[in-house]
């Protein structure tokens, strides 16, 4: 959890939603010109047409297969226009848009799973959207199905930690506690955006508001940290929040996907991970109880070198000086944590020194490393945008 | 340096160059005339010479911040050099000797602190933005550390001086390891303190994945910046103090004791100094509840006028005899030290209180000398030793530095003599 940020990213989402996505209605599916019928089946998504006018478009959904689906109008990056959830087998339904020319997909999501079954679309006429370099586009698609594979991951780990703080397995919550943070620490940047999850399950105590009750309204993993490394039990409140947690992420998980994620916003969400470490991580104030904070740490980094690797491409052609030093500080930074894994873990282990172990001198050390990343960092949105 | 005297009103203060400074060294007599800044040619607006506002010329065949005249703040930085490449350091110093010169000048970092892209951090940080230069002086100095931990790297084995020693341990000294050392230091001494921090912050942030702060220090002096005041600045405990530093524009007196000449070698030191470093700090609570007269006895001197045991006038010439045996003043005059002398350039600090309420202040010790082994080192044995303020004071970091000659015009930069073979 972080001192307050404000959630822009959401503000904006919401504002660009607004625009864009008429609303979902119920039809018959008739329509003129901007009608495209979607006939969704468990293996099929097929669209009657791959080319509209812009302006209003509607999707009139008929389900011909066994499982619930979801069909998705979505921009070339991934991020949603419109959408319609549970459209049972054998039902129709329809969705609507409001749309500028432009390049669209369709996906169907039979068993509402996955990444979907997709069509290319066309919106044609009207006004254009500004052009945005095609290899920009995919890498927001790839980040936002990294985000999207990062939370999938995610319920399944912190259902292992969940899971022994209901058997009242203190051991086994505690093994579990880090590595069932590890998808949300990669991509916190996202979550953080929509305002309302962060501090429900990752907010620490010094963290709520002095209208609110630590007893009732401290939620979340660290409240959990703190029962199983200080209080040392779990009772029936911990098993209750332990619950709470898995619902609360179970929502991330479902709206993830519909972050708005840009170029520049992935740029700077990989420049927040590293102010992370350095305002939290390095000072031990992330993990007071468990000290796992190396982890979150690495989480951290590796989220950002995500968000690095796919603008790469452009970032090294505006400005190949600034990729070099990325490249060496990333590299520089993942070795110096390295020093501090315990025994003798490999690249990709998790087992680091507990935080409390760390030295005054080893601590500076690592902070020093993330100020020399971040730095760099700071001017990877300008380099996504320069020129061109 | 190319400073020239303008004005008829000296600044004793900005003259003798407070350093709280009696601590080491606390002798009587004035020194000569002062000298007073003026702007840097090309500086941008023009600035009355004489106001605390002006700009310092950067270049020159010394440093400024050593004989300039003592501004009346002080952010001191010591850097841990990260980067094992050459090339890389060699490039932080040209970028940090062209940064330095902007903000000597008064101007911003780059390309300023707005206007440019919205998506990228602006170069310089901004809050100096409006701030006159504030006679700005950004002085650079090279650690032992330097030549030990990176010589072989940087090509820079067998070059440290033999003048740059390792300082010995001194009774009594308590020093923290991480406020002291470093393998490069920053000197920002200004009129105004936003004025220093701001310069250290836009260097630390130019060198991060290069240099890394390891400690800094913030100390003030004057009270006011404005008003010529003829009266030595006391230091912490209440006295009067450094009332015979050397002169910033005796050239005689600083060509003696703090520039390196052609023949102490190496060359690339020539027209340089080397500087000492130490965070003094003092037990002010105990130091309160002491007599009048202890005080006075401890220093030698009496507390209002500041004249020196049996005198009357600051300025008369101390008779050393007339003092206790321990006395500070007496221990640490060049008479009792064989001549050794140093010009001091510290700074009081006050960083809050320690945690336990004691107020955590002092003196910010900084000297140059021509020559350590007969500076500093001297003068703070005997006063280590015997010196009765030791029961009211502790030195409690410490740090030695080489301060190359200075930048000479726009294409040299700080350090090129020593990386280049060329003087």
């Amino acid at each position: 959890m972080h001192r307050a940020r404000l959630p822009l990213a959401a503000a904006t989402a919401a504002a660009a939603l607004a625009a864009l996505t008429g609303c979902t209605e119920k039809s018959d599916g008739k329509g003129g010109d901007g009608t495209v019928k979607v006939t969704a089946s468990d293996d099929k998504c097929e669209v009657s047409k791959k080319e509209f006018p812009a302006g209003h478009v509607k999707l009139a959904v008929e389900n011909k297969g066994s499982k619930v689906t979801e069909v998705y109008l979505l921009f070339p990056d991934d991020r949603i226009v419109s959408e319609r959830e549970n459209i049972g087998p054998g039902t129709r339904q329809t969705l609507t848009a409001e749309v500028k020319a432009g390049d669209y997909r369709i996906a169907c999501k039979p068993g509402m799973k996955g990444k979907g079954i997709r069509q290319d679309v066309k919106a044609t006429g009207g006004g254009r959207t500004a052009k945005r370099d095609p290899r920009l586009d995919k890498a927001v698609a790839e980040y936002r199905s990294y985000v999207q594979a990062q939370a999938d991951e995610t319920l399944p780990k912190v259902k292992v930690f969940t899971d022994a703080v209901r058997k009242g397995d203190l051991e086994a919550a505690k093994k579990a506690y880090a590595p069932s943070r590890i998808g949300w620490e990669r991509t916190e940047p996202v979550a953080e955006s929509f305002g309302d999850i962060d501090p429900k399950v990752d907010v620490r105590e010094d963290g709520l508001a002095d209208d609110q009750d630590p007893a009732k309204d401290w939620t979340g993993w660290h409240r959990l940290e703190r029962a199983l490394w200080q209080d040392k039990k779990i009772g029936q409140r911990e098993k209750d929040l332990a619950t709470r947690l898995d619902k609360d992420l179970a929502h991330w998980r479902k709206r993830v996907g519909k972050a708005v994620i840009t170029p520049t916003s992935m740029a700077n969400g990989a420049k927040e991970l590293l102010d992370e470490v350095a305002t939290g991580k390095v000072t031990g104030e992330e993990e007071r109880y468990s000290h796992t904070d190396l982890v979150d740490f690495k989480a951290n980094v590796e989220g950002a070198e995500k968000a690095y690797a796919l603008l790469k491409p452009v970032a090294s052609e505006n400005d190949p000086a600034l990729a070099k030093e990325l490249d060496k500080q990333f590299a520089a930074l993942d070795e110096l944590l390295g020093r501090h894994r315990a025994g003798k873990g490999t690249a990709d282990s998790y087992d680091f020194t507990a935080y409390d172990k760390v030295g005054k001198a080893d601590r500076k050390e690592l902070l020093d490393g993330v100020n020399a990343l971040a730095e760099p960092l700071s001017k990877l949105a300008a380099a996504v945008v320069a020129s061109k | 340096m190319s400073e020239e005297t303008s004005t008829g009103a000296p600044s004793r203060r900005s003259l003798l160059g407070w350093g709280g400074a009696g601590l080491v060294l606390g002798a009587a007599a004035a020194g000569g005339a002062v000298a007073v800044t003026r702007e840097e040619s090309g500086a941008g607006d023009a600035v009355p010479a004489a106001s605390t506002g002006a700009a310092v010329d950067f270049h020159g065949p010394h440093q400024a911040g050593i004989a300039t005249p003592v501004q009346d703040r002080l952010h001191f930085a010591a850097f841990d050099v990260k980067t094992e490449d050459r090339e890389e350091f060699v490039a932080l110093l040209k970028e940090w000797t062209r940064a330095a010169a902007r903000m000597t000048a008064g101007h911003a970092v780059g390309e300023g602190a707005f206007g440019g892209l919205a998506e990228a951090p602006p170069d310089d940080t901004g809050e100096a933005l409006g701030l006159r230069p504030s006679r700005l002086t950004l002085t650079l100095g090279f650690g032992p550390s330097l030549f030990e931990k990176h010589g072989e790297r940087f090509g820079l084995a067998g070059r440290r001086p033999k003048a740059l020693v390792d300082l010995p341990k001194f009774p009594g000294d308590n020093l923290d390891r991480a406020r002291s050392d470093g393998d490069l230091c920053v000197q920002a001494c200004a009129d105004d303190p936003q004025v220093a921090v701001h310069a250290i912050r836009n260097l630390a942030r130019i060198g991060f994945g290069r240099v890394a702060i390891r400690w800094s220090q913030l100390g003030f002096g004057k009270t006011s910046s404005t008003t010529p005041d003829a009266q030595t600045p006391r230091n912490l405990m209440g006295f009067k103090d450094g009332t015979r530093n050397i002169a910033g524009t005796d050239e005689a007196r600083l060509a003696r004791h703090v520039w390196v000449g052609e023949k102490d070698g190496p060359d690339w030191m020539t027209g340089g100094s080397y500087l000492v470093a130490r965070r003094i700090r003092m037990n002010v609570e105990t130091w309160d509840r002491t007599s009048l007269r202890e005080q006075e006895d401890v220093f030698g001197r009496d507390k209002g006028e500041g004249a020196a045991v049996g005198k009357a006038e600051e300025r008369d010439e101390p008779f050393l005899k007339a003092m206790k045996p321990d006395a500070h003043v007496r221990l640490a005059h060049p008479d009792s030290n064989g001549g050794a002398t140093i010009l001091r350039r510290g700074y009081s600090f006050t960083d809050g209180t320690d945690g336990l309420g004691r107020l955590d202040a002092g003196l910010f010790f900084l000297a140059y000398q021509r020559d350590v082994r007969e500076g500093f080192i001297p003068v703070q044995r005997s006063l280590a030793a015997t010196d009765a303020l030791n029961e009211y004071i502790q030195h409690v970091g410490s740090a030695v530095f080489a301060i190359p000659p200075g930048v000479r015009d726009k294409d040299d930069w700080w350090g090129r003599a020593l990386f280049t073979g060329k003087a």
